[in-house]
């Protein structure tokens, strides 16, 4: 049967980052306290000219310089948020422009929290494998948001990820996806609100490793594999803490999940994490390594893959693209108050803009 | 309406860096020109679409200190001539950097940022700028 999965893959993180104990500072918080508890040192911050349409632009154009394909190739784009500049005009439509595809295009923005951009990378594998398109392009990107002061803020960061998913030249093969969903109000933000709202007690066990570690363990049944068969595993991570312990609970082990494991540098990029997470595993995976990619988007679901990664792979690294760890060491850090500029926690009037 | 209008003509310039090529002597032109100023009649018909590397390096700057209101977030921030290396010389943002950090030579590259928006509930116009290669 023909191989369907990932063609080339490219990420961004803005530049700039705060540290969490600069945030502590402001708030009379125990910057230890908020280090161990979240085991986040910094998260970035989007400049006050990027938002989910810039960074999703950067992100695909490192996709297609790193696979050496040209925008017009992509035959649908499907870019999954929680912070979309408009709340209706899709950023499909900004970004596919920016790169250049047809006019002949499947796309739409999606939402489900953290995991939007998996569920895109489902749609377009299944778009692929049924025949509907070549190649497609999904991406998970956000600038998420933390009331000040909320714990939220400690973690809540940007960045974001384009996969292009195809039938020719995959250099990680998808074996296998699936997923869980169920009611759950762990997290939310109603129509208008500028921050989210999470229901504490439901974060973790009902919520975060119900859905991951459920997902990861069916997905090991449907491939019958164990977690020592894998190269690499990568969860959301919302926090440090979180899938180190979802990895403990799967059984798998430092070395597998170090890798692709960003949040303690980064924070969480929401919507791009478990994709930057995967991206940065990418950037160093041999022939034959096995993935293990478990999403996690409030409400609740999580998608899993597994990938088998094949020699394509050195094509895509012999390219030069930009890698997440090379993008990681040019960081400029703020201190709170240029952070609540660049994050317009600082409101202007109607007149300025 | 009519700034609507003209971003709106404008997006794959100002999205993509697509200017034109002149068919007859191979000057590219950016903004896109219908007619090529150095082969004037002999360019008609042969003017086509070529977008531009956006890499290229600073050839002179200025900071702007005293910014436009749509600016107000980033002063001072710092505008600069930047000569392509496909040719043209064009003005654009230089973003991510200190000012103290900009030199005249130093290499760069297009990024793909917010320009502006119109009030709270208008459209958001996107484009390039620069930052450090």
């Amino acid at each position: 049967m023909e191989k369907s999965g990932i063609v080339s893959y490219g990420s961004y993180i803005p530049k700039y980052r705060i540290k969490p104990d600069e945030i502590a500072r402001i708030w009379g918080e125990d910057p230890e306290n908020i280090r161990n508890g979240i085991y986040i040192l910094s998260k970035s911050v989007p400049a006050p000219d990027e938002d989910v349409a810039t960074i999703s632009v950067e992100a695909a154009r490192t996709a297609l310089q790193r696979g050496g394909l040209k925008g017009s190739e992509i035959e649908a784009m499907y870019i999954g948020s929680e912070s979309h500049p408009y709340a209706v005009k899709p950023t499909a439509t900004i970004v596919s422009s920016a790169i250049g595809t047809n006019f002949d295009l499947f796309s739409a923005d999606y939402e489900f929290a953290c995991k939007a951009g998996t569920a895109g990378m489902q749609n377009v594998l299944a778009m692929v494998k049924s025949g509907m398109i070549r190649m497609g392009m999904a991406i998970g990107s956000d600038t998420s948001q933390g009331a000040p002061g909320d714990v939220l803020e400690y973690s809540a960061s940007a960045g974001g990820t384009a996969m292009i998913i195809g039938r020719e030249n995959v250099a990680a093969e998808i074996k296998a996806t699936l997923s869980v969903t169920s009611d759950t109000p762990d997290f939310w933000r109603r129509e208008g609100q500028p921050y989210p709202t999470h229901g504490e007690r439901f974060t973790g066990e009902p919520a975060y490793f119900k859905h991951v570690v459920s997902a990861g363990k069916k997905m090991m049944e449907k491939m019958k594999t164990k977690p020592e068969d894998y190269d690499y595993a990568v969860f959301h991570q919302p926090n440090g803490k979180f899938p180190m312990r979802a990895a403990k609970m799967l059984g798998f082990n430092e070395e597998q999940y170090k890798e692709g494991l960003l949040t303690p540098l980064i924070g969480n990029t929401y919507s791009g994490a478990m994709m930057v997470g995967l991206s940065a595993i990418l950037d160093v995976a041999k022939d034959g390594d096995r993935i293990l990619a478990v999403s996690f988007g409030s409400g609740a679901g999580s998608d899993a893959f597994h990938i088998e990664v094949n020699s394509e792979i050195e094509k895509l690294h012999s390219r030069g693209a930009i890698t997440v760890r090379k993008m990681l060491e040019k960081t400029k850090f703020l201190d709170y108050g240029m952070y609540a500029k660049f994050k317009k926690k600082l409101v202007l009037g109607d007149d300025v803009e | 309406m009519g700034e609507l209008s003209r971003m709106w003509r404008e997006s794959p310039n100002r999205y993509r860096l697509l200017g034109k090529k002149c068919g007859n002597c191979g000057r590219k032109y950016f903004p896109a020109r219908e007619i090529c100023p150095v082969c004037h009649r002999d360019s008609i018909g042969k003017m086509s679409d070529f977008e531009l590397s956006g890499n290229g390096e600073i050839f002179t700057y200025t900071i702007v200190h005293e910014a436009p209101p749509a600016f107000s977030r980033q002063k001072p921030y710092v505008l600069a001539l930047i000569k392509l290396e496909d040719g043209p010389m064009i003005t654009g943002q230089v973003v991510d950097v200190d000012p103290d950090e900009i030199e005249v030579g130093k290499k760069v590259r297009s990024v793909f940022r917010k320009i502006a928006q119109d009030g709270k509930s208008g459209i958001i116009f996107y484009g390039y700028k620069f930052t450090l290669a």
